[in-house]
Formats: structure tokens, C-alpha cells, sequence
């Protein structure tokens, strides 16, 4: 906390020791030398820390000597905003206009009627309103009311009065935003956050971006979201596509003939051995049979399958290569065979 | 109708009321994660940043390919996970052509983005290539000392910002009692360039000297690297003043009218207000002022008299009687 003379920032609180004023005149070239050069210094600094560190007043403990820190003079920011106080609740209100004290209650109570210790609340306790067995009739009762009924209807209203006041209460709070940290309104569906920050001002392109972002996401692709006045349209808002010249010369070379050659040649097969692959289509084969005849196996044996798949692959070889000759044959069998077994 | 939800058990209270906003705040935790492609170097150092801040640091294994810090949407995920792990210090680390051993060391406030640094580490040495005695290996959990050396701690934005942040990362839990037999790590940050900061952890040994203060040793054991200031963001200016405000509560007011004084000790003083005795007024009036009494003595002065002198007599001669 205190400048020493050499200069240097201590902070006790966080035992931290800043040299301002040290100036490298020339770095080492090997940084072994130069890491030697910053430890040393940082030893000096150090030992100042120590220094005041030691000479506060420290308390012998088991473990050590303990020394009260004072707090740290660099100011960090908070994680989190500052609680704010919670107003008061409406029977906190009316306690201190009354001057009602708070008391301690007991957790048994002496009970007259069976003279016993019970609990104040819960399972067996004093005074439960369900128990008494014989209401006895007052001169004021009308005849026809049900004692008992009107006790249940009784409570029921206390217990509504006591929960409206809890809503008023948490209102209040929320207003203030003092929420208590355990409740969650979920009308407001947000994660429990302390107030809402201010947002970083974000720069132009930045936002033009985000905006692109949202446009194209939607389904029209942002074509049709409404702009404001003097908003740019989107940077690329035309498909990406590429149109040939109308007028063929003969310096193009054609292009639009060229493209449709392509397409037809690829439609009508003028070299038969591309469109037909074979090798392809004979392992495609071997593999739906090798499926369907270990699922068969499965259904018949599962502990035995594990070997015949194995086994399975090395037939297959050898019928594949046999099969080439007249594969096309046999790729229509396979499937019209497929198709009678469905 | 607003509904209300609360927790239904008290785990999940205690629980909530850990993650609430407190009036004086107990210790930051730091999420440690890395980016699509990360290096050989920057794992390493990933995990042992991890291994210094093993209390209070949650480390992430999978790689996160959407978060981008310094983009505008690419911080949504990093602010969803500190909302979820209840930290506000990350570090995330990644490797890419351009910017090679990435290191973005940030905070949050509210859960949201409160600033930024981005660091590139270079000549990294892990703590397994240091060779010391085991018995002086610094404990998880210490306070450690810092020494930040350089004046470009103090001139240069971007390694000012570095300063914070870094004692923000290690120092631990702000502590009132502190105990002297538990010290023995330091982290020594020099500013060798405007751009460049050497980071090194050392492990104490305390030595025996004449006085008191033992003599300090340094022994290199933990990592070492070199920090290339790359890009940083400040923070919004409303937003640190906010982060930065302090509870009226606790800001110490001061005592008035009280002095210490190093000989006699405490001195206070009391200012007594000028008693005007001439001109008070006294809350009785005396006897002889009242003005009924001086017309009722001047109507019937002797009589009074003698009906006293009567009544005195005839009281002697009772009592005589009686006794």
C-alpha cells in the first residue's frame, strides 16, 4: 500500500508488488539469462512485500501466525451486480408501527389436554383444528350449520389471505427487483440474472452482420423483411447463379451447346460402361445377402452366428467373382426374388 | 396470473442461494475450454492453468466450434456455459494459421461478456520440465504473491488490461486473516516489449534471516511462457462503473471529531455549546415573584402571621397532652 522508496506499488491486500519505473536497457539474448534477470527482481519486490507483510500484528494460531490483511487497494470488477434491499414485507410493516418484537418459539408445546410435550406444527401437534371431536353449540349458532364445515372454511381462508400476501409481497420485491434468490417468476422465462446489464455498443458492420444473419435465416430468405429508412440492402441478395450469354458468338465457343451436351450425354448413356459400375453393383448384392442370411441365422441360433458371419465373407469371394460374367442377370433375379419374399 | 417457482427441495435452495448475487463476493471460478483446433503447446497449457486453479476451475475436454469471443453472435455459448457453471473467468484457447496459440482470457459480468484479452504464447516450458525439491511444490489452494515488473504495465492500454486480468485470474479468494506459514508461490509478470510479457511461477522458500522477515527465495517451478498481447476489449464504460461499484454498507464512514494521537492514544473532541446563564429562564417561578402571593401578603399581612403563631401554639399543647 505504501511506496517504498525504490518505488515500488505494493498492494498488501493482494500481495502484489508492481515496479513502474524498471526499464530493460538491453535484453539478453538467451532467454535463460533473461528469466534470471526477471527473478532476481522480482525477489527485491517481493522481499518489500514481505517486509510489511511481517511487521503487522499477527496472532499465533496452531497452524501459524496469523496476520489480519488489510483490503486490497487495486480494484477489481464484481462477477455479480450488487443485491439490492428488499422492501419490506407487509406484516414487517405493520411490526414495527405496532412495535411487535420477534420471539423465539419453542418447538414443543405443553399440550392441557393430554398433558404431553407436542409439536407446534406438523404430525401430532398442539391444538390441531381436525381433532376436536364435540363442537359445542353457542346461544348465537343457527341450527343447521355444520360447526366442523365452517372451521375447514375458515382455514381455507386464512390460508388464502396468507397466500395473497405472499404474492404482494414477491410483487414488491420484483418491482424493486429485489427478488429473493430462490424464486423465479416464469412469466419471465430468464435465466436468474441480477439486473440487465447494458448492452456493449456494437459497431456498424457488426449489427449489418447479425442482421444479415437473422434475414436469411427466415424462410423467405430476408427478401421480404420490411427496412428501415436508410438501411442498406443485404450485401448478396441475388441467388447464386450464373446465366450464359444470349447471343452465341463464335469466339464462346458455344457454351450453351456444350452444357446441353452434357446433360444429354449424360441422360442417354452414349458409353454404357459408366452407367453401369459393375464391380458395384456385385458388392452392393453380396452384402444385402450376406445381411439376410445372418439375420436368418440370428433367429435360429444367436450364439452360433458370431462364427458363421466370419466364415461368410471368403464364400462370398469366390461366388462374386463367378457371378461377374452375368451380373445383370443376376442383379434381376436378386430382385425380383427380393421382391417375392416381401 | 404470475407463476411463482420454487425450489422443492432445500438442496436445490441452497443450491440457488450459492449462484445469487451476494453483498460481498467469496472467490471468481474459472471455465477453461478450447475452440475447433488446438495445438500440442496450447493443451498443455490449457490443462496446466487447470492443475494451478484446481479449487475453483472447471476444464471443458470437448472442442466448441461456434464460439467465436470477439464476434458479435459468436459469445452466446460462452455466456450460456458461465450461466451454467456459475463461472465469470474463462479461458479458451485455440490454434489457427493466423493467429498460432491462441489464448482469450475474459470475465464476465452478469453472465454477460464484461471484457476480453488475447494472448499468444510462445516458448512455452510445462512444469514437468523443471527439476526442484519436491517439499517446497506449492499447494493448491495458496495465496501466491505477484510481481509485475516493467514500466509497460503502466504506459502500454493493452498490457495494463493484461495486468488486471491476470491478477484477476490467480489471486484466489480475497481474504481478511492471512496465514505466514502457508505462503509459497509467486507469479512474476515482466514487460519485456510493449507487446511482450514474460510468465513464470515460482515456488517460495523462506529462509532464515536476523529479523523477523525471513529472506525470500525463488525457486522456477511451474509454467513459463511468454504472452503476446494480440487484441483485447475494454469494457463498456456504464458497465464498469457499474461492475465496480461498491455496497454503501460497507464503504467505512468516518468517525467525526476523533483523532488518534501516538503518545495519549485515542482523542476525542466535544464541542460545548455556549451556556447563557444570565439569560435563562427557570422552569419554576420562585416563591416570592409569584404575583398572588405578593397581593395576598400585602391584603392581609399581620393576620397571616398570627393565624401561624396560633397554629404552632395549639400544636405544642397536643402533643403535651398526648404524651
Amino acid at each position: 500500500m505504501a511506496e517504498q522508496q525504490e518505488g515500488y506499488q505494493i498492494d498488501l491486500g493482494n500481495l502484489t508488488a508492481f515496479d513502474p519505473q524498471h526499464q530493460f536497457q538491453s535484453i539478453p539474448d538467451k532467454r535463460e539469462d533473461l528469466v534470471k534477470e526477471c527473478i532476481t527482481h522480482a525477489t527485491k519486490l517481493i522481499q518489500a512485500v514481505a517486509d510489511s507483510l511481517f511487521s503487522l500484528p499477527s496472532t499465533e494460531d496452531a497452524s501459524g501466525p496469523i496476520v489480519p490483511l488489510p483490503q486490497p487497494t487495486t480494484k477489481l470488477p464484481r462477477e455479480k451486480p450488487l443485491p439490492k434491499p428488499a422492501p419490506p414485507t407487509k406484516w414487517e410493516v405493520f411490526a414495527k408501527k405496532k412495535g411487535i418484537q420477534n420471539r423465539k418459539k419453542d418447538k414443543l408445546v405443553f399440550d392441557e389436554q393430554t398433558s404431553s410435550w407436542k409439536r407446534r406444527y406438523g404430525y401430532d401437534r398442539v391444538n390441531d383444528d381436525n381433532d376436536v371431536p364435540i363442537i359445542e353449540a353457542k346461544m348465537t349458532d343457527e341450527p343447521g350449520v355444520d360447526p366442523f364445515a365452517t372451521r375447514r372454511s375458515e382455514k381455507k381462508q386464512r390460508v388464502e389471505k396468507q397466500e395473497k400476501n405472499r404474492l404482494y409481497n414477491l410483487k414488491e420485491a420484483a418491482k424493486v427487483g429485489a427478488l429473493p434468490s430462490h424464486v423465479q417468476l416464469a412469466a419471465t422465462a430468464l435465466p436468474i440474472t441480477g439486473t440487465q446489464a447494458a448492452p456493449r455498443k456494437v459497431s456498424k458492420d457488426e449489427l449489418q452482420n447479425v442482421a444479415g444473419m437473422a434475414g436469411t435465416s427466415t424462410a423467405s430468405g430476408g427478401k421480404f423483411d420490411k427496412k428501415l429508412a436508410g438501411e442498406k440492402p443485404p450485401k448478396h441478395d441475388k441467388k447464386y447463379r450464373k446465366f450464359l450469354p444470349v447471343v452465341e458468338g463464335s469466339g464462346m465457343g458455344s457454351l450453351e451447346k456444350q452444357q446441353t451436351d452434357k446433360i444429354l450425354n449424360k441422360l442417354m448413356a452414349k458409353n454404357s460402361h459408366e452407367i453401369f459400375n459393375v464391380s458395384k453393383a456385385v458388392d452392393m448384392y453380396n452384402v444385402k445377402s450376406d445381411k439376410k442370411r445372418r439375420n436368418q441365422q440370428g433367429k435360429s441360433s444367436a450364439m452360433s452366428s458370431k462364427l458363421k458371419v466370419k466364415k461368410s465373407p471368403y464364400k462370398n469371394a469366390s461366388k462374386g467373382s463367378s457371378k461377374k460374367g452375368g451380373s445383370s442377370s443376376k442383379g434381376k433375379s436378386g430382385s425380383s426374388s427380393k421382391g417375392k419374399s416381401k | 396470473m404470475l407463476h411463482i417457482k420454487t425450489p422443492k427441495s432445500m438442496r436445490a435452495k441452497r443450491a440457488l442461494e450459492k449462484r445469487a448475487p451476494k453483498l460481498v463476493e467469496y472467490g471468481k471460478k474459472t471455465l477453461i475450454l478450447h475452440g475447433t483446433k488446438t495445438s500440442n503447446v496450447l493443451n498443455s497449457v490449457l490443462t496446466e492453468i487447470y492443475h494451478l486453479k484446481k479449487d475453483n476451475a472447471v476444464k471443458y475436454s470437448r472442442r466448441n466450434d461456434n464460439i467465436r469471443p470477439f464476434e458479435s453472435g459468436g459469445e452466446t455459448s460462452l455466456e450460456f456455459y458461465s450461466l451454467k457453471t456459475d463461472c465469470s473467468l474463462f479461458v479458451f484457447g485455440s490454434h489457427s494459421k493466423k493467429r498460432p496459440d491462441n489464448l482469450v482470457i475474459g470475465r464476465t459480468y452478469d453472465h454477460h461478456i464484461y471484457d476480453l484479452v488475447e494472448v499468444g504464447v510462445e516458448n512455452f516450458k510445462s512444469m514437468a520440465s523443471y527439476s526442484y525439491d519436491k517439499k517446497i511444490a506449492p499447494l493448491i489452494g495458496s495465496k501466491p504473491f505477484f510481481a509485475f515488473i516493467g514500466e509497460g504495465f503502466e504506459n502500454v492500454e493493452e498490457l495494463k488490461h493484461l495486468k488486471e486480468v491476470l491478477l484477476d485470474l490467480f489471486r484466489g479468494q480475497v481474504v481478511k486473516n492471512l496465514n505466514l506459514a502457508g505462503l509459497d508461490r509467486v507469479f512474476v509478470c515482466t514487460a519485456v516489449s510493449s507487446k511482450k510479457v514474460l510468465f513464470t511461477h515460482c515456488a517460495l522458500r523462506l529462509k532464515k534471516s536476523g529479523t523477523i522477515v525471513p529472506r525470500m527465495e525463488l525457486v522456477e517451478v511451474g509454467p513459463s511462457m511468454d504472452l503476446v498481447v494480440r487484441r483485447h476489449r475494454v469494457p463498456d464504460e456504464s458497465l464498469k462503473k457499474e461492475a465496480m461499484k461498491i455496497a454503501p454498507e460497507l464503504i467505512k464512514k468516518k468517525e467525526k471529531n476523533v483523532s488518534k494521537d501516538a503518545i495519549v492514544g485515542k482523542i476525542g473532541k466535544i464541542y460545548v455549546p455556549d451556556q447563557e446563564v444570565g439569560n435563562a429562564s427557570l422552569p419554576y417561578k420562585p416563591k416570592g415573584v409569584k404575583r398572588e402571593r405578593r397581593e395576598a401578603k400585602a391584603a392581609k399581612g399581620e393576620d397571616n402571621s398570627n393565624k401561624h403563631a396560633e397554629k404552632k401554639l395549639r400544636k405544642q399543647q397536643d402533643d403535651d397532652v398526648s404524651a
